[in-house]
């Protein structure tokens, strides 16, 4: 206890800035370091998983090997040396948890101090939290009052052992294990995620979120959510996570699968606020991550609402694909950067249904020496009959150092659809600064009122419970990028 | 007793060009100046200069405030110390709701007096009462700052914040124009409400017609970055009839 506390104040002391970066002192299990079908056993057997779950992880990781990380990205991808990881670190506790009063309090405090109280009588009223910790699921709130309603909710390892017709239905049928170079690798060793399953016809009476916390050093965080909305089901998923500040990079390569039925609807939130470096770039989160989801049914509609403030790096493209006759698809993003941060991300909208309907808000922000690449990619197949895309990439640059990219891929093979493209580029006017100054409103605050402003379209799409820290966040990210 | 604000010899630039010629005006609490001249004389300019704006450049003179000189003040620093600008031109900030932003400031102000910020529903009702004296909706209210505001809604929205600060030291470039007879009229009646004897404003107008709705103490006419003449209100007057020409010549 005594030793994290001590963190802490050091980390505040250092920096004041990113007021995540603590450790939180607690004995791990670990597998050694590097990759190789060992390993991927190691995970395995640790995850009690059945045989088919493990013969897909080795053929992942045989598809793995045959692959190279990709390159077109417009990022300074330093070598990573994939031998040089912990592919497996959870904390010692007492193997199943019956009850949160079983989780060990050194989590539960951590827990607390990143602003997600897992104890029942502090807990956000109305979101259930399922808490990932390095490698594991330490706790999941309000699994009762959820199963009545029929949804499930649970770490997806215990979905692997409960629920495996449909885990062995739906995982990688969005994101093939062979479907790039991350999501192979993510496919082999993943080790926690959520699982989520909304029967049909249900509201989920609840937001569902999960929070993902790497502790340990020299780790990387695989996470896999798999979430599955039956016809006419509803869900609200968000997502958020943090690591302590260190030296070194570490990775994270997620994958997260959606899968939307005939009028269901997913609406899937990402606060990003991985640890992104210092302002010379040392240290900081390599977030490399596939996200997809498929509108399967008629009238289903994914929405993506990402808030990336994080990562010392950020690769990610969250994805739909319109399948759905009259489906909808929506990807509205804020991507700051600041200091040395630099970010690759946007949106595919595959339109396959007629009538098929696609929004992206794109909102980049690049301060510091960061570089901000939007890329997006919105394909018409030749059955998009009558389908529509509409895209709007605004970018803000904040001083003269950092560097704003917008690069659309558009490809229309169905002569009805239409694709609507707007993008612009500005500088924080000097006018709307002063005006803020002179209304006695100091320079950061101005700022960061002028930026979230610039992204308004994008925090209203959060939930409420969540829109306010992000704008907090956004404050605190572009803390040093004035004056 | 010292003045409110004391402007003594003041010479500004904008880029390489002197603006601002050695300018002395003093104002104390309670009055109300106008300034008076053609356009391109140089009366925005030295708003900014008062407001402390980047780019306008001090190159001579000082300007005190309560005593204290303010050029070492950045301008949020003199907006909190009570100096207030009313734009001729507000800036739209989009996305930005109007709400937030005058608590952001009046929060500003508060933290300042070492004071608890105003909650958000007590600050509501505030706004609601001020805002409706100047016949701004709350419809207009809820948008963002200045975006897609008419001319005359602009001004009013800038009184409005006047109201709310209560700045010590108000300055209030050409509020009058772009204003229809009725909006000149609420406006005007708004900032009257706002004179006190704790007050100053420095009224920057083209036209005489504003001072007859605000009248002033005293006025100053500027040309060529120069106070050419002072006098009381019948000095409005006089240029409305004999055009700044006239006053030229008096120089
Ligand atoms: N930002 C600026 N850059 C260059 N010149 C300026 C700038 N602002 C004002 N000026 C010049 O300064 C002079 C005074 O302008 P201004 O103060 O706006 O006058 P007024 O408000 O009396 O019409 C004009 O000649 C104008 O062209
Ligand atoms: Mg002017």
């Amino acid at each position: 206890m005594a030793a994290t506390t001590q963190t802490i104040e050091q980390v505040e002391q250092a920096t004041g800035k990113y007021k995540y970066g603590f450790v939180t002192d607690i004995e791990s299990d670990k597998a050694p370091k590097g990759l190789n079908e060992d390993i991927v056993r190691f995970i395995s057997a640790k995850k009690d998983e059945p045989e088919w779950m493990l013969e897909w992880r080795l053929k992942a990781f045989r598809r793995w090997q045959t692959m190279t990380a990709p390159d077109w990205a417009k990022l300074d991808i330093p070598p990573i040396d994939y031998q040089d990881i912990h592919y497996y670190s959870a904390p010692k506790q007492a193997q199943k948890l019956k009850s949160l009063d079983e989780v060990d309090p050194e989590l539960l405090a951590t827990y607390e101090k990143l602003g997600i109280p897992l104890n029942e009588q502090k807990m956000l009223a109305n979101v259930a939290v399922d808490a990932v910790f390095d490698s594991v699921s330490v706790a999941t709130t309000f699994r009762e009052e959820l199963s009545k309603a029929g949804v499930i909710f649970c770490p997806i390892s215990e979905a692997i052992r409960d629920y495996p017709e449909l885990v062995q239905r739906y995982m990688g049928s969005v994101i093939p294990i062979g479907d790039n170079y991350f999501a192979a690798l993510n496919s082999a060793v993943f080790t926690d995620g959520s699982f989520v399953y909304i029967p049909k016809g249900v509201r989920c009476p609840m937001e569902l979120s999960t929070y993902f916390r790497i502790n340990e050093q020299n780790t990387g965080q695989f996470e896999r959510t798999l979430i599955i909305a039956d016809d006419e089901s509803y869900v609200s998923y968000l997502e958020g996570c943090t690591a302590p500040q260190r030296d070194e990079n570490q990775l994270h390569a997620a994958v997260v699968e959606l899968v939307a039925k005939t009028d269901a609807e997913i609406k899937y939130s990402t606060v990003q606020n991985w640890y992104p470096g210092d302002e010379n770039g040392k240290g900081g989160i390599y977030n490399f991550v596939t996200k997809r989801g498929v509108c399967r049914g008629d009238r289903s509609k994914i929405s993506w609402t990402q808030v990336e403030t994080g990562s010392a790096i950020t690769w990610k493209y969250p994805s739909c694909v319109l399948r759905g006759k009259d489906s909808v698809g929506e990807f509205y993003s804020v991507a700051l950067t600041n200091n040395m941060q630099q970010a690759d991300t946007g949106t595919k909208m595959i339109h396959i249904g007629e009538g098929s309907r696609s929004t992206i808000i794109s909102k980049g922000i690049s301060a510091g020496k960061s570089q901000n690449c939007y890329r997006g990619l919105v394909h018409m197949q030749p059955t998009a009959e009558n389908a529509r895309n509409f895209t709007q990439c605004d970018s803000l640059l904040i001083g003269d150092k950092c560097g704003a990219h917008t690069v659309p891929y558009i490809v229309s093979r169905n002569p009805s659809a239409k694709i609507e493209h707007e993008a612009t580029t500005s500088r924080i006017s000097e006018d709307q600064l002063f005006y803020c100054l002179q209304r006695g409103i100091g320079e950061e605050d101005a700022v960061s009122l002028i930026v979230n402003g610039f992204c308004k379209e994008v925090m209203k799409e959060l939930p409420m419970e969540f829109a306010v820290e992000a704008q907090k966040l956004i404050g605190i990210s572009l803390e040093g990028s004035v004056g | 007793m010292t003045a409110l604000l004391e402007i003594r010899d003041l010479h500004a630039s904008v880029g390489d060009k002197p603006i601002l010629k050695g300018i002395d005006l003093t104002i104390n609490t309670g009055e109300v100046h106008a300034i008076m001249g053609p356009n391109g004389s140089g009366k925005s300019t030295m708003s900014y200069v008062l407001a402390g704006r980047d780019g306008y450049e001090v190159t001579g003179g000082d300007i005190l405030m309560n005593g204290e000189s303010l050029l070492e003040m950045e301008p949020d620093e003199r907006a909190r110390a009570g100096m207030f600008l009313a734009f001729q031109y507000p800036v739209e900030l989009p996305g930005v709701g109007g709400m937030s932003f005058l608590r952001a400031a009046v929060n500003a102000l508060r933290i300042e007096a070492g004071e608890e910020e105003i909650d958000q529903l007590g600050f509501v009702k505030i706004v609601r009462e001020k805002a409706k004296l100047l016949g701004i909706s709350d419809d207009m209210l809820k948008r963002a700052v200045n975006v897609g505001f008419s001319g005359g809604e602009k001004k009013r929205y800038e009184i409005l914040q006047m109201a709310l600060l209560e700045p010590t030291m108000a300055v209030l470039d050409e509020t009058d124009s772009g204003l229809d007879v009725d909006a000149l009229r609420i406006v005007s009646e708004g900032v009257n409400l706002l004179r006190d004897p704790g007050r100053a404003m420095l009224v920057i107008t083209h036209y005489q017609r504003l001072l007859n709705h605000i009248v002033p103490d005293y006025v100053h006419i500027l040309a060529d970055g120069r106070i050419r003449k002072s006098g009381g209100k019948e000095l409005a007057l006089e240029v409305e009839e004999s055009g700044y020409a006239g006053v030229d010549d008096a120089a």
